[in-house]
């Protein structure tokens, strides 16, 4: 009559099924993605499901791969800054940073203080933007809209402020090797000074609706954890590990950029779980806002580039004046400028973790091999362990709270 | 009482009385059409963050109609390809457009669904319309809201101006028989 | 002078000749080692009660045709939070048999950086619970990061070398 198939799944109380109803117990599998609204980006998970509870999940990731270290290995060295824009592209201006700063490592350039304190500030600028998204996206992935749409302003305003700088509103190609390409404009020092004025209003209305929500509490509290020592084996870097409780922030262990100038703190959470990680990105927008009042009340005076002829790009006005920033100019542009043999390793913080880049040079116009280390592709290895035993619901919010960037896990 | 702010949008050539209004079918199908689009974002990367900037309350594409997105194919009238599509891809998104009901529009968003973008390399589809027919195409890497804006303007000036049966006309036919599709 | 320790401790350990190409790069320590070395220096390293190399940063191929014998390689990014030092280890096997032990027993985060060595470069990790491509479509029958295949797609029609000079 009735016909019980057990299937050996652990979450499964036996008891239902023994008690005499003709109960099937079977797992059923669901297909999250690649086009899903709740995944920020196209990866897939194949989860094998209990009723509402998730068993098991199979990933497949690859279906952006745009192949970025293959055509690294092409571009001459400045061209490769575009590349970068687009790996994690809601905090562009940070890739950037961490671009050219490898390759000031490569090449020995010594950028100016002015210039350093100009990048901290585009940087933390950028991570505001990564976290805003992050935060309001998370918020609505669990019902609450509203948050979206009043945060989202604050990030449209930080677009103006990169326009100024540099022209763009997302992919940015910010900056050049030895320092920015322009200093900044008076409109950019009073939108900067604006944004330090007004943006904490918004951010507490933001953590007014949501964080003490009981709603949004109970949806994020105990749900996609993970401890502090899977966390590290699982090579996790950035919020994420910080929410597991380990204070590893390259900015305060590998300073680079004048960031040891700056006096800030990096949160810490104690469980690891999605509450915890969202606690930790909202605290570092406070922190980041911090950083960006110290930058701008010492910004010192001086060059906003470095004296490196043979790899910054003249002014115009001198190429056409003088024939060596002409001849530099031709040069810089057409890609003929050789770059001493080497092999140099250097991260940043990024929105999402250690955002690596390993270049090897053999002295050629182009990188003989450039690996990004991208924290998106090595801590989204462990969403299956994170969301076993979950239901579906919580999968969703802990994918949003991980932050996982397609450009970043697929190149 | 007028309010010289207010555009009053044209109404379609027709016939006007006490209390009624006659104008063609089409035309009326037409507006209808154009004002209540609901798109499919079909957003992949970067260009996905310009579409959410064009949702948030800045540039706001609810005013022309597309409030509702749809993320189910079955649902949706517009499908705006948003971002690289890669080979491993390519299926996904002729199986999504398979999946649209008639009429439906694609707007191809930024560089890299037009065409392949900045990466012309083994991996990524030199353009969307390989495999779909495409009835706008944004340029731009990203595009500007307003530019995606336009786009989405311009597929309601198609959407107003189709006959009401596009699928039965023999040049849409060849069309989608070029692509394979019944 | 941290590197110096462990440049002792390593060649204490695995001798002279299993520790070679000693160099530095803005301070991090560079070494080479054979194949057979990788898993027992990796463990001793992350066992050392001084070193403690408990986080691996990143796992990269790396492909050099000139080499003979000696084509494929891997570089190890091994980091020390709590002594915050970095070291790269680096291995090199040819290419006929490019096989190379897995320490995903160790780091449950080379699982997904040894996929991409292998999707990229054909790089064989024995012993590794899965692997097959992962960025690449599964259908594609070459290693796409050696040097000896192009950028662009083989197929491609319109963008032939004759107007782009080439």
């Amino acid at each position: 009559m009735s016909e019980i198939a057990l299937v050996n799944s652990p979450n499964v109380g036996l008891d239902k099924t023994q008690k005499g109803g003709p109960y099937v117990n079977e797992l059923s599998t669901l297909n999250l993605g690649p086009t899903h609204p709740a995944t920020h980006g196209i990866f897939q998970n194949i989860l094998t499901m209990d009723g509402e509870t998730i068993v098991d999940a199979e990933q497949t990731v690859g279906y952006i791969h745009r192949a970025f270290e293959k055509i690294a290995e092409r571009r001459p060295f400045y061209q490769i800054t575009t590349l970068t824009d687009r790996m994690n592209y809601c905090s562009a201006p940070i890739n950037n940073m961490g671009w050219h700063m490898t390759v000031e490592k490569l090449l020995g350039i010594e950028v100016p203080k002015r210039a350093q304190y100009m990048r901290v500030i585009m940087m933390e600028l950028a991570r505001l933007t990564d976290h805003i998204v992050c935060n309001s996206i998370l918020a609505v992935d669990t019902g609450a809209l509203t948050g979206f749409l009043y945060v989202y302003q604050w990030r449209e305003f930080i677009y103006e402020i990169y326009e100024e700088m540099c022209g763009a509103r997302l992919t940015t190609n910010m900056g050049r090797f030895g320092g920015m390409e322009r200093d900044f404009t008076p409109v950019a020092i009073e939108k900067i000074q604006k944004l330090l004025k007004e943006l904490p209003a918004a951010l507490k209305e933001f953590e007014g609706l949501v964080m003490r929500n009981r709603i949004f509490m109970d949806r994020t509290q105990n749900v996609g954890g993970i401890s502090a020592e899977r966390a590290l084996n699982y090579g996790f870097t950035g919020p994420n590990l910080r929410a597991a409780g380990v204070d590893y922030d390259v900015r305060a262990m590998n300073p680079y950029s004048s960031y040891e100038d700056f006096e800030f703190d990096v949160p810490v959470g104690t469980k690891g779980d999605t509450y915890d990680r969202f606690l930790v990105r909202e605290e570092e927008m406070w922190q980041s806002l911090r950083i960006i009042q110290q930058a701008m009340d010492n910004l010192p005076e001086g060059a906003y580039h470095a004296d490196a002829p043979h790899y910054y790009l003249p002014k115009k006005q001198d190429v056409y004046h003088n024939m060596e920033a002409l001849i530099y100019h031709f040069k810089i542009v057409m890609g003929e400028i050789d770059a001493p043999v080497g092999e140099v390793y250097h991260s940043v913080e990024g929105g999402n973790g250690e955002l690596g880049f390993h270049l090897v040079s053999d002295g050629g116009r182009t990188p003989y091999r450039l690996k990004f280390r991208r924290p998106g592709f090595i801590y989204y290895q462990a969403f299956p362990e994170m969301i076993k035993g979950t239901t579906l619901s919580d999968a969703i919010v802990t994918m949003s709270s991980m932050n996982v960037i397609a450009g970043e896990l697929d190149t | 009482m007028s309010n010289s702010t207010v555009q009053v949008a044209e109404a379609p050539p027709g016939v006007e009385g006490a209390g009624f209004f006659a104008t063609s079918l089409d035309s009326l199908v037409g507006l209808a059409r154009a004002n209540s689009l609901w798109p499919l974002p079909f957003a992949t990367s970067c260009c996905g963050i310009e579409f959410m900037s064009t949702m948030a309350s800045h540039y706001d594409i609810g005013r022309f109609g597309a409030e509702r997105l749809s993320f189910s194919a079955r649902q949706a009238d517009v499908l705006m390809v948003m971002g690289t599509i890669s080979k491993k891809m390519a299926p996904v998104v002729k199986q999504v457009y398979l999946q649209m009901a008639e009429p439906r529009w694609v707007l191809s968003v930024g560089a890299c669904a037009c065409s392949g973008g900045i990466f012309d390399t083994y991996s990524v589809l030199q353009g969307i319309d390989r495999i779909i027919p495409v009835d706008v195409y944004v340029p731009g890497c990203p595009p500007r809201p307003e530019q995606i804006l336009d786009g989405f303007m311009q597929i309601q000036e198609l959407a107003k101006k189709e006959t009401t049966r596009r699928r039965n006309e023999p040049e849409y036919k060849a069309l989608l028989a070029s692509y394979g599709i019944e | 002078m941290m590197n110096e320790k462990i440049i002792e401790a390593l060649q204490a350990q695995f001798g002279e000749e299993g520790v070679y190409g000693i160099g530095e790069s803005h301070g991090i320590l560079q070494v080479t080692t054979a194949v057979e070395n990788i898993v027992p220096m990796i463990h001793f390293l992350y066992a050392h009660p001084v070193f403690k190399f408990q986080f691996l940063t990143d796992l990269a191929g790396i492909h050099f045709p000139d080499a003979k014998g000696q084509e494929l390689g891997v570089i190890y990014h091994l980091h020390s939070l709590e002594n915050n030092v970095r070291l790269w280890i680096k291995a090199y096997a040819p290419i006929e048999a490019p096989t190379f032990p897995t320490i995903t027993g160790l780091f449950a985060t080379a699982n997904w950086m040894e996929r991409e060595a292998f999707d990229f470069y054909g790089i064989i990790f024995e012993g590794h619970p899965n692997l097959t491509r992962i960025l690449n479509m599964d259908e594609m029958d070459y290693h796409p990061m050696r040097k000896e295949y192009p950028l662009e797609d083989a197929t491609r029609h319109d963008k032939i070398d004759e107007l782009f000079g080439r």
